[in-house]
């Protein structure tokens, strides 16, 4: 059986982090949970922008538990896939924009 | 159209089998089985409170062969209540605690004798006679349309599936063309009263997921549906019941085709809650089946896990007997205790 840095069942173990950093990991916990409550934007808006996130951060452990959470609330492929696209978005963006910094240093240094 | 597993002579027709796979794998060395979960907080056995509802399965023929069903229901089967066993229902009916009856099937309303058993059940004067309509039936035979008029002469509570607000998603689980004969199925109800705000006409749906998750906070998706169905479709209701798929039947099926078994079952154990058994609706319900045998809830039913009673059949219904006795459960029970707990009600904790 091949090997692989990460194994889908590890994300059932993410609450054993605790184990080795007790308080940290408590409140890390305790600061993600209210984090996703439902607050001035909603839990369905929450999970919506951290399936986004997910996807930037290239986490397959987030990818997995948002995709999943998303369809708990009903949400719809096509929402999440704008979702994925606004992520995309902003990267693609945040990396294009950097093209002005090549602009402004080409511009200094040629005659 | 698809088949039941019955029909197709599928291994898990066979509630042994089921069993045997609710018991095995998993559980042996990796998951803790449900009766030792409610032994850690001291809920085990698990015992009857005060009976409220009387659940009758009228049959297991159902114009729908509904992916996630675990009743197996379909329209080649023919298991259905005679009238023999509905007037052993009816005696009981009259003499019941309980403030609930609950008529389910398949399609309850095919049943030959559907609308004599209800016209008999309503005179019993039950607070809230519910009838588990699924929506399609109203529009499949010109004979079913005038059932809205049927359902409000009697004042019966109507409760139906519907499992999104878009028509691929419900199509999807339910069967192609579901979704638009539900929509109107849904306004023709509404016509007649059905599901307006102060209405004693009560229309409430069951939303299950469409897939190998489990239901989110019942309260949003409640939200989210009369947002969607009032402004797609002019459609009122009242509550909407958010129900956990349990691993039984066909969604056990579809379950082990999708390799999703072991994910689901650590998905419910993950999401276990204690509060939830406390209310479980085995501990208020007694479920009968098409030929008058008693359960402690649809889900024992579909597995043949009777009653531990010597009182095992409507015809020698004693309320008193039965509700002295525990609770047959296994693992599959873990679906109505996952998160804020699931019954045919709806959540529970």
């Amino acid at each position: 059986m091949s090997k692989t840095y990460y194994d889908p069942a590890d994300l059932r173990k993410f609450g054993k982090i605790t184990e080795w950093s007790e308080e940290l990991g408590n409140k890390f916990f305790d600061y993600y949970g209210k984090v996703f409550e439902e607050g001035a934007l909603s839990a369905r808006e929450k999970s919506l922008i951290a399936l986004a996130v997910a996807h930037t951060e290239q986490c397959p452990y987030c990818i997995d538990a948002y995709t999943k959470d998303g369809l708990q609330r009903g949400i719809t492929k096509e929402e999440m896939m704008e979702a994925v696209h606004v992520g995309a978005a902003i990267k693609s963006g945040a990396t294009l924009v950097h093209g002005v910094q090549m602009m402004n240093k080409v511009n200094k240094l040629e005659m | 159209m698809k088949k039941s597993l019955k029909a197709r002579n599928n291994d898990l027709a066979n509630t042994e089998r089921q069993l045997e796979i609710l018991s095995n794998g998993i559980f042996k060395d990796e998951l803790s089985t449900f009766a030792n979960k409610i032994k850690e907080t001291n809920q085990f056995p698990l015992r009857p409170k005060k009976l409220e509802i009387l659940q009758i399965n009228l049959g297991y023929m159902c114009n729908q062969v509904c992916a996630h069903c675990h009743v197996d229901a379909g329209p080649d089967r023919k298991e259905i209540m005679t009238i023999e066993t509905m007037n052993q229902c009816l005696e009981v009916i009259k003499k019941t605690d309980a403030h609930t009856l609950d008529l389910t099937g398949g399609a309850p309303e095919m049943n030959p004798n559907f609308r004599w058993f209800v016209e008999e059940a309503s005179k019993a004067g039950i607070k809230d006679f519910i009838v588990r309509s699924n929506l399609t039936i109203i529009q499949a035979n010109k004979k079913y349309h005038d059932l809205p008029d049927f359902f409000k002469k009697h004042n019966v509570h109507v409760v139906s599936s519907m499992p999104h607000w878009t028509r691929g998603k419900t199509d999807k689980q339910r069967g192609d063309g579901v979704f638009d004969k539900s929509i109107k199925a849904l306004q023709m109800l509404n016509n007649v009263g059905y599901g307006k705000e102060n209405s004693d006409l009560k229309l409430d749906l069951v939303y299950n997921p469409s897939g190998a998750f489990l239901p989110g906070d019942q309260k949003a998706l409640e939200n989210d549906f009369k947002k969607a169905l009032k402004e797609d479709f002019n459609i009122d209701f009242h509550n909407l019941f958010a129900i956990t798929n349990l691993p039984i039947s066909r969604f056990l099926d579809y379950l082990i085709a999708s390799e999703n078994y072991e994910d689901y079952m650590h998905s419910l154990i993950e999401a276990y809650n204690p509060a939830a058994v406390e209310n479980v609706m085995c501990t208020n319900t007694i479920s009968v089946s098409w030929d008058g045998k008693l359960y402690d809830c649809d889900f024992n039913q579909m597995l043949n896990l009777k009653v531990n009673s010597k009182i095992k059949h409507i015809a020698d219904y004693n309320e008193e007997i039965l509700q002295n006795r525990d609770i047959i459960i296994n693992q599959h029970c873990y679906g109505c205790t996952a998160g804020a707990g699931s019954s045919c009600q709806g959540v529970v904790a």
